[in-house]
């Protein structure tokens, strides 16, 4: 599936929720669902600056030329927020990864979440999201 | 202050907003509280009918603004009743406040080699601008530390003082606890071995009546947006005859006497440390929450919030997992706590969700959540104007967020 596809389905999935702690509930599960960070790769230096909770993201290149994200926090909403950005941009091209919009956010009504000064770190998981995809292209 | 509230709360307009369709449950006065009116009105009026530079114009504009500006430095003498108004120094917070004095004490006080102390509980702000001086003059920073309840271990302050100590620098109230130090015991104790004793005020001012004379501290800091009153001022307390041996801070305008390019003479207290145009409009309002905080009268509004404070830890007791941080007898309206499995940021994201703010995170007091080994704490801060069912709509908004994260 490509990043479109993906987000696509994501906006499908929370559309049916009307409520609020649904939405919230899904996010929740998503961070329960996300699989296992690898141990070696949960160091301080993979943590993302800009969050109350720690976040941790590690990004490497499959045989394909994916870039493959793995990440985990101690908060589970946050883990959610990272779980579902793992979802959407893992196993793609660091360029598409550097050009994909993150407007979905809006339409599952996270948007609230992401602003530079929420404590979460949407924000600063996007930015070094993007910053790994332009770090694997600069590489090649 | 019960029979009064609901005419006490149409005096705070922010608190009939709807947040996230809910309405507002204010719970982090720690960390600033709301405006009455009249404060609001304040700096309303003071541009539109008494705006001008203070100390320095014969008009009658001038002079107006003036008479206001130093009224409210009166008004604040009567409220720590310090023995004479040249002895408040106004400051943009707690922060400069502090900041200001760890600067003027390094030049020429603390000198390389001496120790400055602090305690475990403090904010940031008390540690840092300490730290700074340490790292330029080569002085050294000890810590007083705390006990599990949050309470400061007095019988470790023999040991730490030596005749090398020359400030103990220490909140009388922990932003992340609540806990209301011994700060007489601790005056008392600086005294006696000569020590300049500095305190942190800002979570104690609109709690606590602070009397300067009575207390004997050297110096008292705090801030008005924490009392009422607008951000962008605060307080320094300082006993006259230190303030006149101290240096100068920043230069420039209004804190000179004479000026040549070969010599400059400085101005008298307090104008000495106080270079340059100040926040003459919040000064004005932050005079109007003093005004507004008398009225209502301190010991009431401690006895109030302390009926919301033991009303709201006896129901957060019950829940499961629950660990307050801080827990001594002795505390300000302050809740901080942990959920076993559960991280505070999760719990603030719900909370407001439903239309509740509370404060999580470290509460910049880092070393102390190093000292309880969590990540932070979710923090819920009462003020005069909250209510028993505001209470009741967190302590169920915070079980439904519990039920979720679980």
């Amino acid at each position: 599936m490509t990043i479109e596809e993906i987000k696509d389905q994501v906006i499908e999935e929370f559309a049916i929720f009307e409520d609020w702690m649904d939405r919230y509930d899904h996010l929740i599960e998503q961070g329960k669902e996300l699989a296992p960070m690898d141990i070696k790769y949960k160091t301080d230096a993979n943590l993302i600056k800009g969050c109350q909770s720690q976040v941790w993201l590690y990004a490497s290149l499959d045989d394909k030329g994916n870039l493959m994200f793995q990440a985990d926090s101690d908060a589970i909403i946050t883990k959610g927020l990272i779980a579902l950005l793992v979802r959407v941009f893992s196993g793609h091209k660091p360029s598409e990864i550097e050009l994909a919009s993150i407007n979905f956010l809006d339409q599952i009504g996270l948007k609230e979440q992401l602003s530079p000064t929420r404590s979460n770190g949407l924000y600063s998981m996007i930015k070094q999201m993007k910053l790994y995809a332009i770090a694997f292209q600069a590489k090649k | 202050m019960k029979d009064r509230i609901l005419q006490i709360r149409k005096d705070f307009p922010i608190l009939q907003q709807h947040v996230n369709g809910n309405p507002l449950v204010y719970f982090d006065n720690a960390a600033t509280t709301q405006k009455p009116l009249e404060v609001i009105d304040a700096i309303s009026n003071y541009y539109t009918t008494q705006n001008a530079n203070v100390h320095r114009g014969n008009h009658s504009l001038s002079q107006l603004a003036t008479t206001y500006y130093e009224n409210v430095r009166e008004k604040v003498r009567v409220f720590v009743n310090a023995k004479s108004s040249t002895e408040i120094v106004f400051t943009r917070g707690t922060t400069e406040a502090i900041n200001l004095l760890s600067k003027i004490l390094a030049k020429g006080t603390i000198k390389k080699g001496d120790e400055i102390l602090v305690t475990e509980m403090e904010h940031h702000s008390n540690i840092v601008p300490w730290q700074m001086v340490c790292e330029e003059i080569g002085a050294i920073l000890k810590v007083l530390p705390i006990n599990t309840k949050g309470e400061l271990e007095l019988n470790k302050l023999d040991e730490l003082i030596t005749n090398k100590t020359r400030v103990f620098s220490f909140a009388h109230v922990s932003n992340a606890m609540g806990t209301i130090n011994p700060i007489k015991e601790l005056v008392a104790t600086t005294k006696s071995h000569g020590i300049i004793s500095i305190i942190d005020g800002a979570q104690a001012a609109s709690h606590i009546p602070v009397d300067v004379q009575d207390i004997g501290c050297d110096f008292y800091c705090f801030s008005g947006h924490k009392i009422y009153g607008p951000t962008g001022i605060g307080v320094i307390y300082g006993k006259e005859e230190l303030l006149n041996q101290l240096p100068p801070y920043h230069g420039g305008g209004e804190m000179i006497d004479k000026v040549t390019f070969e010599k400059t003479t400085y101005n008298v207290l307090p104008f000495k440390f106080e270079a340059g145009t100040p926040n003459i409009a919040d000064t004005i309002a932050f005079g109007a929450a003093l005004d507004y905080v008398n009225e209502l009268g301190i010991e009431k509004i401690a006895a109030y919030e302390h009926e919301l404070l033991t009303y709201a830890t006896g129901k957060l007791m019950q829940l499961e997992g629950m660990q307050i941080i801080g827990t001594t007898n002795n505390k300000t309206s302050v809740l901080s706590f942990v959920i076993a499995g559960i991280h505070p940021t999760d719990i603030g994201i719900l909370l407001d969700k439903m239309g509740i703010a509370v404060r999580t995170g470290q509460h910049c007091a880092q070393p102390l959540m190093d000292k309880f080994k969590i990540p932070g704490t979710v923090r819920a801060s009462f003020a005069f104007y909250n209510t028993f069912e505001e209470i009741d709509i967190f302590i169920d908004a915070l079980q439904k967020s519990m039920r979720m994260l679980k």
